[in-house]
């Protein structure tokens, strides 16, 4: 593990609590430095290399690899294919559970998608195993390519993203049109993107008998060691497993993958340590990516502008093998307060790795569907977009009736609005020209993501030489776990962030749950105040029912911890040091556990999500088409804020992808052979600094007592929503151009 | 990877006979050729890697007025060239406007001329391509070919050359300087790319070993400073290839065009060089109309090779634009976004 000791506020500064100051991360001064260990950075003695050889068909079979060819290769030690390869212990296609999704490891000769894994090389070079791989010349059995949203007959899935409904419904959607007076109905198109997460995939497997040691980033210790251990016939106490640092997941990560489970059984397969990293274009197939859409988005509003009907249907794709459906129509369901609402998903199935997470999965894609949608019907009636939105503020929840649990999203509206200045936006596109001469466009979205949390554990401990220390697997994306997390468990073992001890990502921690849903911060933080709470009742039971202690027979009135002391809580005169306590007592240090749980009372009576409103200018070139954002304004409310700085790094981070969203990002693939034609950072585009304008990220103030102890509700995704439909919207707003395929393209706007 | 040779020659005799083997080739930066040998889309058995030799890093001013440009100079180095960059701004905006700040640092201008195709078909190696396997097909032609190219192209292949710098030089008359099997050779920059015809594998006019030693810009070039221009349009400011770009370079002699150049990029397997365009501007007032005429006589023999059909029309917008910032002046300093459609833009700081 890291030596993680550094601290940027001084204690004086922090008032005594931690949550809430805007630390540096804890891990840059590592990361600048490259001292922070990476999976692959991992080099155990006698190390291999392996390498995949990935389909280059779509669809069909694998009918010869040339494995002499390969063999013959200086240092090539062993190909691991389909017919020779470790056994598993129970079959890759079965799923244990919902969390199980199918993966290719080597269990036939079949081939589903494109760059599908389909041998694996094993050598004593990176260099020795790339070119083993290439020597294998596959030939193929072809079969023609399921490719696009109209590939086949379309089908209606059983559920969508993790279980929820395909339809929803509320009010008689028809009867809400039939009674409108303003109707409008588009359809939308969203690409298939990838996470392109700076840090590919990568493993360092190492066998000891039945012992093995993981070197790999995962967003979700205990579920990779679960299916590690399934998979492999072992009792997951013999599995250790070390993910330090992620250099990004985005949801790609969340789940065990085919490629770092062929890394381990190289590594079975040849006895020796075994690295296996993949290469930026084999990241376009085997390890998930987010779904295409089209969505079509019916809505009604009476003379007032008040809505009457709002439809949303959304067609996506799944692979031929499994089912994940992008629940992109669901973005409808919290937003505004339409009396009659409809949710909708159909798809169609096509060669493709299965789709999975990627961040706000369904709330992204369909975010910028209704943002749009709802732009155009604020235009429709004449009304500027903000007041619409107002117009039709939900209350409460559309789709269920629930009061929120708490709901800030009016100052959002307000406090952003008033930092871009939107009251001098023209109703009108096409108005506004800046001093050279290009469009002007203004446009906003509103966002929103649901304020989720798992379930976690974590132990907490104080020792006798006042110091603390808080035990949990949690998972550092690069979001600021290792020091957000820090700082709740120094408030709840009330010591200063410098005298606790924090131990995360590893597997032999007590489980975090998985880093998703933007739950990470919530679930494990929880999980880190009840130990801190537990763990500080127990020192408080030595002292208070010790004769000796100052705080004898403090039981009734409580104790508070405060800087490494307990406090009578009605007399602050008496008090007591952790040391003092446990020296008398003669024990070394107290520990407890605690867990972090949805409360599903509070889940049953409240719609509990986090919202936001965004505001984007865009600037465009008026013969030439080329769009430049020229500024971005976020207005948030998550809950507690436990590290501003983070925080706002957090949602800088979701607005440029919302603006790549709307813009730049697209994975090409070619029609006929599903293959993807632009799986590298050149071609697949994201924005580069000098597309990403002045942002500014405001936090808006909001406590919610029911979410979880903490109040915290999340902010890894939200960003992301609202932010593409701004930009898309105020792309509108400067050319009255309305583009419904994203990303918006030059030669759309070449009117 | 595939092994290979690598002999690092100390002479450029050296170097050429080192090339003399077949399947080898020469090594400047390898910006282009390092991602092709690790994509598998070449697969040279010996790179000769001319990188250490001598005397091909410079910038010479020669006494004819003409400048000469070593074939190791990098993009970088040429660019912040302050003598250069007066003297041939667009092509230090060309410069400018390509890859990354990384990649500028790293690659040579010889290595530029040659650098090949972003087809992505052509990097594909298991779709079809007469470029990369002659007489294989070419699967770009009904794939996904938006950016390909509208001028020049043909049945057997509708990539684009992707270079920035060699839009300028064109327009500017460079020559290169090339060293092969019978010596010193030179050539004008617009007989170096070949058309696709019937034999897009055979991109240059270079046979078996020659070595582009230099790059020449002639001493009229330097007359078109005070009215010169790149502009290109992306899909994003920085680390993108041109959609289409264009090199508008003006000579303005009381109130009159007396002499234009123009040439386009990203619209065909070379650098184009609009002559017919530069004809219709010749001795005329630099008016909209007038670059409206340009552009359209740019643009006669375009035809779209595919989904791209708008890249004529955006050709035709760019050139019209490009001619119009030539004819008002080169700015005083490269502009913060050089060669952006927003290089205007106030208060943008980078590239």
């Amino acid at each position: 593990m890291p030596e993680l000791n550094l601290t940027s506020a001084p204690a004086h500064l922090r008032h005594g609590s931690s949550i809430g100051q805007p630390l540096t991360r804890r891990d840059g001064v590592l990361k600048v430095k490259g001292q922070a260990t990476y999976a692959a950075d991992n080099h155990p003695p006698g190390m291999l290399f392996a390498v995949m050889a990935v389909s280059s068909i779509a669809h069909g079979r694998v009918t010869s690899l040339d494995v002499a060819a390969a063999k013959r290769h200086p240092g090539v030690i062993e190909i691991m294919t389909p017919d020779h390869k470790p056994q598993l212990a129970i079959d890759p296609e079965i799923k244990t559970n919902p969390f199980v999704f199918r993966m290719e490891v080597l269990q036939s000769n079949e081939v589903r998608y494109a760059n599908q894994p389909i041998a694996v090389v094993i050598a004593e070079t990176l260099e020795a195993a790339t070119e083993g791989a290439a020597l294998l010349a596959p030939r193929y059995e072809m079969l023609p390519a399921l490719v696009g949203l109209d590939a086949g007959e379309s089908f209606v899935p059983p559920v969508v993203g993790v279980g929820n409904p395909t339809e929803n419904h509320r009010g008689d959607i028809e009867a809400g049109l039939a009674a409108a007076d303003k109707r409008i109905e588009a359809v939308y198109e969203t690409p298939p993107q990838y996470h392109n997460a700076m840090e590919p995939h990568a493993i360092v497997a190492h066998w000891d008998g039945d012992n093995l040691s993981v070197d790999m980033p995962t967003q979700g210790l205990m579920l990779s060691l679960g299916r590690i251990a399934e998979l492999f016939g072992i009792a997951p106490d013999k599995i250790h497993i070390r993910s330090p640092f992620l250099g990004g997941g985005f949801g790609s990560k969340g789940l065990m993958a085919g490629p770092p489970v062929l890394g381990l059984m190289a590594a079975k397969l040849v006895g020796r340590p075994v690295k296996l990293v993949l290469r930026r274009e084999q990241m376009y197939g085997p390890v998930g990516h987010r779904a295409p859409t089209r969505q079509r988005l019916r809505i009604g509003a009476d003379g007032e502008g008040r809505l009457t009907a709002l439809d949303h249907h959304a067609r996506t794709v799944s692979s031929t093998f499994d089912d994940f459906y992008e629940p992109a129509a669901d973005a409808s369901h919290t937003l505004y307060a339409a009396p009659a609402i409809r949710t909708s998903h159909d798809a169609v199935r096509v060669n493709t790795g299965t789709p999975l997470f990627m961040r706000a999965p369904g709330e992204a894609t369909g975010s910028i569907a209704l943002e749009s949608a709802i732009d155009e019907m604020a235009w429709a009636c004449g009304i500027d977009p903000l007041a619409f939105r107002l117009k039709n503020y939900a209350e409460v929840e559309p789709i269920t009736g629930k009061p929120f649990s708490s709901k800030a999203l009016r100052a959002c509206y307000d406090q952003g609005a008033a930092r871009f200045g939107w009251s001098r936006r023209p109703l009108q596109p096409r108005q506004m020209r800046d001093d050279a001469g290009f469009l002007v466009g203004w446009g906003m979205g509103t966002a929103t993501f649901p304020a989720l949390m798992f379930q976690a554990e974590a132990r907490a401990a104080i020792r006798r030489d006042g110091t603390g220390a808080m035990e949990i697997g949690a998972h550092d994306m690069g979001q600021g776990a290792w020091t957000a997390l820090a700082q709740i468990a120094a408030d709840a073992v009330g010591l200063d962030i410098d005298r606790v001890t924090f131990k995360a990502g590893t597997s032999d921690l007590p489980d975090a749950g998985i880093a998703g849903g933007s739950a990470h911060t919530a679930t494990a933080g929880a999980a880190i105040h009840s130990a801190g709470a537990a763990v500080i009742a127990k020192l408080a039971d030595l002292a208070t029912h010790d004769e000796r202690s100052p705080l004898f027979g403090a039981g009734n009135a409580g104790v508070i911890a405060r800087d490494g002391r307990l406090i009578r809580r009605d007399d602050e005169s008496r008090s007591e040091s952790y040391t003092e306590i446990l020296a008398r007592a003669g024990v070394a240090e107290v520990e407890a556990r605690g867990t972090g749980a949805p409360n599903p009372t509070a889940m049953e009576e409240y719609a509990m999500h986090a919202h936001g409103a965004v505001f984007a200018e865009v600037k465009v070139d008026p013969e030439l088409g080329q769009v430049r954002v020229t500024r971005m304004v976020g207005a948030f409310a998550a809950g507690r804020i436990v590290n501003p700085h983070l925080v706002k790094s957090q949602l800088f981070g979701g607005m440029i992808w919302g603006m790549s969203f709307a813009l730049h990002e697209e994975a090409i693939t070619d029609r006929r052979s599903g293959r993807i034609m632009n799986a590298n950072l050149g071609e697949y585009h994201i924005p580069v600094n000098a597309d990403v304008p002045p942002l500014d990220v405001v936090t808006v103030e909001e406590h919610d007592p029911h979410v979880n102890a903490l109040g915290i509700k999340g902010v890894g995704e939200i960003g992301i929503t609202g932010s593409a439909g701004a930009v898309a919207n105020a792309v509108w707003h400067a050319t009255g151009v309305r583009v419904r395929r994203f990303p918006i393209r030059i030669e759309e706007l070449l009117t | 990877m595939k092994q290979f040779d690598y002999v690092r020659p100390a002479t450029v005799a050296e170097a050429v006979a080192a090339a003399a083997q077949p399947g080898a080739t020469y090594l400047a930066a390898g910006t282009n050729l390092l991602d092709l040998m690790k994509g598998g889309v070449s697969r040279p058995d010996r790179l000769v890697d001319v990188t250490h030799l001598e005397g091909l890093d410079r910038i010479e001013r020669l006494a004819d007025g003409s400048l000469r440009i070593g074939a190791l100079v990098s993009n970088a180095d040429l660019a912040h060239d302050a003598g250069f960059a007066k003297s041939y701004p667009a092509v230090a905006e060309a410069l400018l406007s390509g890859a990354s700040a990384q990649l500028r640092n790293a690659a040579t201008v010889g290595g530029n001329l040659l650098q090949r195709t972003r087809c992505a078909y052509f990097y594909d190696t298991a779709s079809r391509c007469n470029k990369r396997e002659a007489g294989s097909g070419c699967d770009a032609r009904d794939g996904e070919n938006r950016t390909h190219a509208v001028l020049g192209w043909s049945k057997s292949c509708i990539a684009t050359n992707p270079s920035d710098f060699c839009v300028p030089l064109v327009a500017l008359d460079a020559i290169v300087e090339i060293e092969g099997k019978s010596g010193r050779r030179e050539i004008t920059l617009d007989e170096l790319h070949r058309l696709p015809g019937n034999t897009p594998e055979r991109e240059s006019a270079l046979e078996p070993c020659d070595l582009i030693v230099a790059v020449r810009l002639p001493p009229a070039a330097r007359g078109f400073a005070a009215h010169a221009r790149y502009l290109k349009v992306r899909e994003r400011t920085s680390y993108a290839f041109a959609i289409v770009s264009a090199a508008a370079a003006l000579r303005i002699e009381n109130g009159k065009i007396a002499e234009a150049r123009l040439a386009l990029g990203g619209v065909a397997a070379k650098p184009w060089r609009a002559r017919a365009a530069e004809d219709v501007l010749k001795g005329v007032a630099p008016t909209a109309d007038a670059f409206r005429e340009a552009a359209w006589r740019a643009l006669t023999d375009a035809k779209p090779s595919g989904d791209n059909a708008y890249k004529i029309e955006l050709a035709r917008r760019i050139v019209v634009r490009a001619l119009t910032l030539a004819a008002a002046g080169t700015p005083a300093r490269i502009p913060a976004l050089p060669a952006s459609p927003f290089a205007s833009t106030s208060g943008a700081i980078h590239a």
